[in-house]
């Protein structure tokens, strides 16, 4: 579902009204964010909603350049969990170029799946580098994100990644220990990688 | 019996506290942000300090059935430091997070003039974000400190139903009960005021605009200080609803005027993760 139409649906009526008064605050005054942000979740809802409507807040920033960058990049610096997973829902839709990268690479390094399965969304999935990409999948099938949560694995996946995943899930089967279906997903388009797990599933 | 402990630093205490203070009838708390014991040097610090206040110590308050809020300020005892001030510009960003119902501790430590511009500027922040305020009296010349403090509220503008005026006793309970500010105790194993002469008082000036907490912290300390003085109030002749009135009702209302209480009981779920990390380390499911 497109953020707008969450928007549509989800939003009640002091919901909208406070939204619209909101995002007329960001537009002529970009540092009203930094309060409004955290206020999002008991003024609109939580869950798709919230999100939607920081993406909201987010585009109506009127900065550019460097200013909009660090304007974006505090949000995620002093945001909850919620917060910070409503900047990475953003990334794709601001003016930041590359510059969103760090505030993508601090999402995949904790352990927390609400953001490390946003840092794998449409802005992940464009800017970071292979290496950093496959490690990211690796992470979501780890710490248990479904791949059907992620962007760009169609285009992304390669024989590197299917080699990881392989490995991954021998590992797993090596140790009793259950496999998530989800490697399938790339291994059943990389089959050469997936020999030797076969093997050991068979054995097992 | 549901007990709200409107004053606990559980940053410091053991999961065996929250498990105890459960088991004791704690639903609800507040942790004031303070300071630590060892002083900070540095805005990233206090940050830090502030993300786990609306972040880690919630998630861990929830894993036992408690429902955990706090305050946020910059305390006066680092006001002095220089090095500290810059946490005034970051403040503002905290006062707007779901879990702050208050803006606090504020107040005096040694009556310098620095904390005399921190504990202004603060209150100007409370009217801003429209929150109540925790002030704390000093520990050494408190009444004096206390009819300062009660100076500077009463010029602030910020009208005295939404200020709490913590750690009072015999001498200063008088003061604070004059000025319409609700009045905090801490209940504390030596010092401050114990179970018995809380009850003496609550006979003297009623349950209106009373709060009784444990400021339990890194100090000699106890978390079921409220237990047990809501205890000596039941042995001394309050009834059930006395009791409620300072032990639930009276916290709810003080903080309830932020707007932001949630305690919609939410059951604990021992199998939750916080960023990753379980609080029942090395059992997880
Ligand atoms: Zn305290």
């Amino acid at each position: 579902m497109s953020l707008d139409t969450v928007l549509a649906e989800r939003l009640s009526d002091d919901g909208r009204r406070w939204l619209d008064a909101a995002t007329d605050r960001v537009r002529s005054d970009a540092a009203a964010i930094r309060v409004l942000f955290p206020a999002v979740g008991r003024n609109v809802g939580r869950g798709a909603v919230e999100d939607a409507a920081r993406v909201a807040l987010l585009k109506a920033v009127p900065s550019r350049g460097p200013a909009l960058v660090d304007e974006v990049a505090a949000l995620y610096r002093f945001g909850d969990a919620a917060e910070k997973r409503g900047v990475l829902r953003a990334l794709h839709l601001l003016d930041v170029g590359d510059r969103g990268l760090p505030i993508v690479q601090d999402a995949l390094r904790t352990n927390d799946t609400r953001l490390v399965a946003a840092a794998l969304g449409p802005y992940g999935a464009a800017q970071l580098d292979a290496a950093a990409y496959r490690q990211g999948v690796l992470k979501c099938v780890f710490v248990g994100v479904p791949l059907a949560d992620i962007e760009g694995l169609e285009r992304r996946a390669d024989a590197e990644l299917a080699r990881m995943l392989a490995d991954f899930a021998t590992e797993r089967l090596a140790a009793g220990r259950d496999v998530p279906g989800d490697v399938w997903l790339v291994l059943d388009r990389f089959p050469d990688a997936a020999t030797g797990l076969r093997k050991t599933a068979e054995e097992a | 019996m549901r007990i709200f402990d409107p004053h606990i630093h559980m940053t410091s205490r053991t999961t065996d506290d929250y498990q105890a203070m459960y088991d004791a009838g704690v639903r609800a708390l507040v942790e004031p942000a303070f300071w630590l014991g060892q002083p900070r040097t540095s805005v990233d610090t206090f940050v830090d300090y502030f993300d786990g206040l609306v972040g880690w110590e919630p998630f861990r308050a929830s894993q036992f059935g408690i429902r955990h809020h706090c305050t946020m300020a910059l305390n006066p005892k680092e006001a002095n430091d220089p090095r500290c001030r810059g946490v005034l510009d970051v403040l503002p960003r905290y006062l707007a997070k779901d879990g702050v119902v208050a803006v606090g501790e504020l107040g005096y430590d040694s009556m310098t003039p620095e904390e005399d511009e921190v504990f202004a500027a603060q209150l100007r922040l409370a009217i801003e974000h429209d929150l109540p305020v925790l002030v704390h009296t000093p520990h050494r010349d408190k009444a004096a400190g206390t009819r300062r403090t009660l100076d500077v509220v009463r010029e602030s503008g910020v009208t005295p139903e939404r200020v709490v005026v913590d750690h009072l006793n015999e001498v200063t309970v008088g003061l604070v009960a004059d000025s319409g500010c609700w009045m905090g105790f801490s209940i504390y194993p030596d010092t401050k005021m114990d179970p018995d002469r809380m009850v003496a008082i609550l006979k003297e000036y009623g349950t209106d605009r009373m709060l009784v907490n444990s400021a339990a912290d890194w100090g000699k300390s106890d978390p079921l200080r409220t237990r047990q003085t809501a205890d000596a109030m039941l042995a001394a002749g309050f009834a059930d609803d006395d009791v409620d009135r300072v032990f639930w009702q009276n916290p709810v209302a003080f903080y309830g005027q932020s707007g932001r209480l949630d305690l919609e009981g939410t059951p604990a779920d021992p199998a939750a993760t916080f960023e990753g990390n379980s609080v029942l380390r090395g059992a997880r499911p």
